[in-house]
């Protein structure tokens, strides 16, 4: 692995930097350790419709000049918020660095907030949101999620509850934007075919100069143990019966989590643990005891299970597609069971080899581009730091059997379970209509 | 280093005695291999009697060999790993996959077997007819899925291939049988049908020897050819509502037949589709219907040139009481982009974005492996990431405008509402 340069400027602004010459290329990526779990009741989705807000001018480039400033450059560019951090990045030819660190700057210290772009920008995020609840997939997480999790803010979804979402106002926007958007609560990474110290010395021209503020002091609850199954089921019309196992998992920084990372792969096929790629394309998973538990036999059309990490303790998820004509009964009762063994028995030596080789082969494969390479640096600093993502490696491979027997003795229990159910209803067909 | 941008991809391609090709190029960024293995046998090679026979191929394709179970196959992948990727598109049928480059030898190797001498036993095929099934299931209760293979439908019509669904229909899947997979795969894959591409960690002389290996002693004739008829141009505007009153957004998919990909006005083409509906967020669509109205999430125009001549298709998710203003931002856009054409700024802007994006597109193996392959089924030649940059730059304001006034008439516009909506 390449070398890289961590420093932190006199303001608070933790900057990375990690030369990669395998392409004319540099990614940007500016982290906020500010998500969904930073807000109250009555704001939630507040940081995701900041991070809207946060590509619509800046004192500095006028709202008509913002299409194209990457784009020159052959770039593209985007942003995404979730549970515990916010995040935005350029991508483009290398001659773009100083842009991009601009663009970075500007948008930490500058951001407009012109009220009939609030406005234009509400009804954009209510179109994500429903354009989301058109998949049954989306409903049953959003209830599953906030079923498992009564006290801790993780329950409630990122892009906010519908009545949040038409409420809100442009202060309480611009409010959440200045609390959270300082150096001192944010983490800058470039890799790519630069000069480190090239990079570094732009880094300081462009954000030397904004301000340290308050640090953010960040509330929330613990989620208490949970002490009994939970269930959820939604009836909706539909086509298709979705399933959704939740239990309570370790956090990224909790001894459990690498066992936890094999234990997943076991049942449902390695995915890596890069959010912004990993869960793209399916996991090798024909061997995967989930898979052959449910997909083999015929009971469910897909099987997937999902670990991320996260700053505290959040979910694991299994989810089960039903095959069409499977009886919800069944696949529920086959994947509890084959969930169940695992809990009593623990994983053979062969499945842990297995596991590790798999990790190891999506390691490599989720760190081909700058952009992924940039993503992990500034995804584990913000969530936790980054020598988590420097030394994952080394700590998936330590991980043993005994380890994954605890995590799997302690984690799949029927206690600490919420099992959710979407079932479709047949609906009144309207039919099609054919005209002018 | 890699200095591919300079000197170009410079590919390796070799054509075997039996017809197959490779291409093959060596690159040093991870040690990992992307392969990408395709046969002349997409979707069009579906009978009208059995649409979706090519989908459910390669769904079973991959579940047994003459010399291998569904098993040995699941082992040899995840021992190492690897997800293998069918793909199916119109013309092509494709395996996928990365694997660490000490790997590539074992599963080339595999893949050749798998597309060579599948097996396709009966209790494979029942598992994975239940998952086709239920795709097709989940297809009915998706507005965008509905929206498009509706519009395909009514712009090629429901018997042409392109207008027929790619899984076709659960009473079709359910009809097939083994043998008649057997007989479509005996029939459409042939070596003079295959051309394998191999980018990372592995001499291109490597990779050409595996290919000669794997593939170098099959031996089938040529398929007959397919022929793909020319769609007729729409002759009036078309309008079709999929009431999907359940959900809680409407998917609008507006689109036209447009030109082939070896069409003298494509690369005309593409420059307008970028200031239309791609450029930053959504070019000017983006600009109307999502930044100035706030109506839309995603709104965005594709154009998808193909053998014979593809679609162009504009999409937008909007709530049920925007459609109609939403369609007639649409509407207002085309009319404007067709009468007073595209500003000498936007084309300059749109070209200077199309070629400076191809080194992201080619930073990584699979971004390479997927260009090299488009670029040899459509006969670009090897030179191809050279030369683009010269072909976007000879198009002139005036072809830009022209391909706008070819390819977009709103009076001829074929537009499909799928969602909450009702007439």
């Amino acid at each position: 692995m390449n070398l890289m340069r961590a420093t932190t400027l006199d303001n608070g602004l933790k900057v990375l930097v990690r030369e990669e010459h395998t392409a004319p290329l540099a990614s940007v990526w500016c982290w906020y350790k500010v998500g969904s779990r930073d807000e109250r009741p009555g704001q939630t989705g507040v940081s995701h419709w900041v991070e809207h807000m946060n590509f619509k001018g800046t004192e500095n480039i006028p709202r008509d000049q913002v299409k194209g400033i990457i784009e020159q450059f052959g770039g593209s560019w985007n942003g995404y918020t979730w549970i515990d951090q916010t995040t935005y990045l350029e991508t483009a030819t290398r001659d773009a660095l100083d842009r991009m660190l601009f663009i970075e700057a500007e948008r930490m210290a500058r951001c407009l907030y012109h009220p009939d772009d609030c406005e234009s920008e509400r009804t954009v995020i209510i179109s994500e949101l429903q354009g989301g609840e058109n998949d049954p997939d989306v409903l049953l997480d959003q209830e599953v999620t906030a079923t498992a999790l009564k006290a801790h803010p993780y329950r409630h979804p990122t892009i906010g509850w519908l009545s949040d979402l038409q409420t809100m106002t442009r202060d309480d926007l611009y409010g959440h934007y200045r609390r959270y958007y300082i150096p001192n609560n944010a983490t800058l990474v470039i890799v790519g075919d630069v000069d480190t110290d090239v990079a570094l010395r732009r880094v300081e021209h462009h954000f030397g100069g904004i301000p340290a503020g308050p640090a953010p002091i960040r509330h929330w609850t613990a989620e208490p143990e949970q002490t009994g199954e939970r269930r959820v089921t939604i009836r909706r019309e539909g086509t298709t019966a979705y399933l959704k196992v939740a239990y309570h998992a370790p956090a990224v920084g909790d001894p459990g989590f690498f066992p936890a990372l094999v234990l997943d792969a076991v049942l449902t096929g390695a995915k890596g643990v890069n959010l912004w790629s990993s869960f793209r394309g399916m996991p090798p998973q024909r061997q995967a005891r989930l898979y052959r538990a449910l997909v083999d036999r015929g009971l469910a059309s897909m099987i997937a299970g999902q670990l991320v990490p996260t700053a505290d303790p959040f979910l694991y998820a299994v989810s089960a597609t039903a095959t069409e004509g499977a009886a919800p009964a069944a696949v529920e009762s086959a994947l509890l069971q084959a969930l169940d063994e695992v809990r009593v028995s623990g994983i053979t030596p062969e499945e842990l080899a297995r596991a590790k080789t798999q990790l190891h082969a999506r390691f490599v494969f989720d760190n081909d581009s700058v952009t992924n390479i940039a993503h992990q640096l500034g995804y584990f600093e913000t969530i936790a730091e980054v020598d988590v993502f420097t030394s994952i490696e080394e700590r998936v491979q330590a991980v043993t059997l005994e380890a994954v027997s605890q995590i799997a003795a302690s984690m799949l229990t029927a206690a600490n379970r919420t099992v959710g159910w979407f079932e479709p209803v047949e609906g009144a067909v309207a039919p099609e209509t054919d005209g002018r | 280093m890699a200095t591919s941008m300079q000197a170009g991809l410079a590919p390796r391609r070799a054509a075997l005695g039996n017809g197959a090709v490779v291409l093959a190029r060596q690159t040093r960024k991870t040690p990992a291999v992307a392969m990408q293995v395709a046969v002349r046998a997409g979707s069009v090679a579906d009978s009208l009697s059995a649409p979706g026979a090519i989908h459910l191929l390669s769904r079973v394709i991959d579940r047994g060999t003459a010399t291998r179970t569904a098993d040995q196959i699941a082992e040899e992948l995840d021992s190492r790993g690897i997800s293998l990727t069918l793909g199916v598109n119109r013309h092509q049928m494709s395996a996928s996959c990365t694997c660490l480059a000490e790997d590539f030898e074992d599963l080339f190797s595999l893949v050749g077997d798998i597309l060579r001498a599948p097996s396709i036993p009966e209790t494979e095929l029942a598992t994975r007819k239940g998952e086709v099934i239920t795709a097709i299931r989940q297809d009915q209760d998706n507005p965008a899925v509905r929206a498009v293979e509706s519009l395909m439908a009514m712009l090629y019509g429901a018997d042409h291939p392109y207008g027929r669904p790619l899984k076709g229909t659960i009473e079709s899947v359910e009809a097939l049988s083994a043998e008649q997979l057997r007989a479509l795969h005996a029939e459409r894959f042939a070596p003079a049908e295959l051309t394998a591409v191999v980018v990372g960690d592995v001499e291109a002389s490597r990779a050409v020897d595996a290919a000669e290996r794997v593939f170098g002693g099959w031996r089938a004739p040529r398929p007959r050819e397919i022929e793909v008829r020319r769609p007729a141009a729409a002759d009036a505007r078309r309008r079709l509502v999929v009431p999907m009153m359940n959900k809680a957004q409407a998917d609008i998919a507006y689109g036209f037949v447009s030109m082939s990909r070896s069409d003298p006005g494509y690369y005309a083409a593409v420059l307008m589709n970028n200031v239309l509906g791609q450029y930053a967020l959504g070019g000017r669509l983006g600009d109307n219907i999502r930044e100035r109205q706030g109506m839309a999430y995603y709104v965005s125009s594709v154009l998808d040139a193909n053998l014979i001549p593809g679609p162009f298709l504009i999409r937008a998710g909007v709530s049920a009481a925007n459609v109609d203003r939403a369609i007639a931002a649409i509407d207002n856009e085309l009319a404007q982009i067709r009468t007073e054409g595209l500003t000498a700024k936007e084309l300059a802007e749109s070209r200077q974005f199309v070629i400076g994006a191809m080194p992201r597109a080619l930073e990584t193996n699979a971004g390479i492996a997927s260009f090299l392959l488009s670029a040899e089924f459509f006969g670009l030649g090897l030179d191809y990431d050279l030369r683009l940059p010269g072909l976007l730059s000879a198009v002139t304001l005036d072809e830009a405008n022209e391909a706008a006034r070819r390819v977009l008439n709103p009076d001829r516009a074929s537009v499909v509402v799928a969602g909450p909506y009702q007439e």
